[in-house]
């Protein structure tokens, strides 16, 4: 499963850091350390750590078998273009 | 425009994104999630699928996650032709075509530029191609440059002491390995941030053992017999010896295969309105071609409408989300990129962050915490108003001085703080290096009207 964090919205709560400590890691007080390939057996810490963000700074693909949340539009526009 | 040919476009156009990196697979998503149906083309130099950067100089080389995949996910299906592996060589502006490096053409009826920028190589190519001397851009730079620090080398040299060479001499140090930091200014960091700030990153530096070698420039790399490097030659006469040099003096915007193209594009970036129309070399916006990421140099309001190129991956993503959606949309529908600027970077288990643009200030007053703790939020001030903010270990608080710049406020800055000490009183000179002279690459390149441009003149670059 791949995984990027968005680090200009990352502050540190060490939410990810709790859930999924095999992907995620604090570097020094307050920077975040992350594994953008994350194992199979890391799938449900993942989908945790991604809804525990308070920033919402993780976007993860792969989590339900399909493509992460739509950025804008609806659900007909998305399967139209699929 | 006539409303049809809008939304002929939507439906059966042809779009063509040239650069297959963030900012192209953002927009690439952003044209589908806003129901674009028609042909969609990538166009990326290197073989792989768009990958993300900022690791490669932090996780990978801490051995947290592999070079080879740090792949973005998708955050949307985007159903694309995908010619990877491949260059775009030229563009023909009249005709909407892009001419690619194995002879090949693309037709466009809308075109996206996102071809983002390269490592500065070591300008003496001899000594460039010696083996041990490695740039820090591609993940094959960063797969070559990890397996060569596993390997223990004996000393690390790294040429450059902006955020990416930082970081990897803090990597260095993490890893135990010997490591030496030459910098032509007078401390890390001050093409970004300044030399009030710089001196902070060169005790950072130090304290954690990296040889820090400031007001110096190299002035050859030497080899041994077999073609591998063996020594750095300096121009305070002194020599070190290093079996691993890193190459980090910045970037060079890819916008030579546009030569002749008639497009306003050139070593500053290709220059674009706030809508991420590219100009033409008259300075006429074009109709259908955009331009997005690192590539791109935009007006901004903000910033006395300065034409800011922005190395920052949040740019990246949000710029390819603005030149996304007015691309396939009519003239009233049109977004402004008014993004604000921010970047991050880690160093010596320091988490350092941006807002705003620190470069366009002239002074600079600590708010919170202290230099000394290297834990603090500086300020900067242009002309009365506060213009950026800076924080070590001090996250939290730059969404703040973000909401303040982005009202103007005051500077110096008139509210009282939780915990300001003595040193953040008053204002002092932020202590950037006189702009004519050249540095390695600083995260943001102001272009935009001042009177010290009027003494520039380009010459073609030597190497």
């Amino acid at each position: 499963m791949r995984l990027v964090v968005d680090l200009n919205k990352c502050q540190g709560y060490a939410q990810c850091a709790f859930l999924a400590p095999d992907v995620f890691a604090m570097h020094g007080e307050e920077s975040l350390i992350y594994n953008p390939r994350a194992d199979e057996e890391q799938r449900e810490r993942l989908a945790r750590a991604v809804a525990a963000c308070p920033v919402q700074a993780i976007t993860a693909d792969g989590l339900d078998g399909s493509v992460g949340e739509p950025v804008t539009g609806s659900a007909g526009e998305a399967s139209d273009a699929r | 425009m006539p409303a049809d040919h809008v939304e002929r476009l939507r439906r059966e156009g042809r779009i063509v994104i040239v650069g297959a990196s963030l900012a192209g697979l953002r927009a690439a998503e952003t044209l589908r999630a806003e129901g674009f149906a028609g042909e969609l083309t990538l166009i990326g130099d290197e073989p792989y699928e768009p990958y993300d950067r900022p690791p490669l100089s932090k996780s990978v080389l801490l051995g947290k996650a592999s070079p080879l995949h740090t792949e973005l996910p998708h955050r949307w299906e985007v159903d694309a032709k995908w010619r990877l592996g491949v260059a775009a060589a030229g563009l023909d502006l009249t005709a909407g075509r892009v001419r690619l490096a194995d002879g090949d053409e693309v037709e466009y009826d809308r075109l996206l530029i996102a071809t983002g920028v390269r490592a500065r190589p070591w300008p003496k190519e001899e000594e460039a191609r010696l083996d041990g001397v490695c740039l820090l851009r591609t993940r094959e730079d960063a797969a070559d440059l990890y397996r060569r620090l596993r390997a223990g080398p004996r000393r690390v040299f790294v040429i450059g002491a902006g955020f990416a060479g930082s970081e990897v001499a803090s990597a260095c140090r993490e890893m135990g390995i010997a490591v030496t930091v030459a910098e032509r200014a007078g401390a890390p960091l001050v093409g970004a941030l300044g030399g009030v700030i710089g001196a902070v990153a060169a005790g950072l530096q130090t304290e954690n053992g990296v040889d820090l070698r400031t007001h110096v420039t190299v002035t050859s790399l030497e080899g041994d017999p077999v073609g591998r490097v063996r020594a750095v030659h300096l121009s305070d006469e002194s020599v070190v010896e290093a079996d691993v040099v890193v190459v980090s003096l910045g970037s060079l915007r890819n916008t030579e295969w546009l030569a002749g193209s008639g497009l306003g594009a050139g070593p500053r970036g290709i220059a674009c309105d706030a809508g991420c129309r590219a100009f033409d070399f008259r300075g006429i916006v074009t109709d259908d071609v955009f331009v997005a990421g690192d590539v791109a140099r935009s007006p901004h309001a903000l910033f006395g409408y300065q034409f800011l190129s922005l190395e920052h991956w949040g740019n990246a993503v949000a710029q390819a989300e603005t030149a996304a959606h007015n691309m396939i949309c009519h003239g009233a529908e049109r977004r402004p990129h008014l993004w604000m600027p921010a970047f991050w970077s880690s160093m010596f288990g320091v988490n350092i962050k941006s807002v705003g643009v620190p470069p366009m200030g002239e002074q600079l007053m600590i708010t919170q915490g202290s230099l000394a703790e290297r834990r603090f939020v500086g300020v900067y001030g242009h002309q009365g108003r506060m213009i950026a903010a800076v924080s070590f270990d001090n996250t939290r608080w730059l969404e703040f001085y973000q909401r303040q710049i982005e009202r103007g406020a005051p500077f110096p800055v008139e509210f009282p703080t939780m915990d300001r000490r003595p040193e953040g009183l008053r204002p002092v000179a932020a202590d950037f290096p006189d702009p004519s002279l050249p540095t390695h690459g600083p995260t943001v390149t102001l272009s935009g009207y001042s009177p010290a441009d009027q003494q520039l003149v380009f010459h073609p670059a030597r190497h």
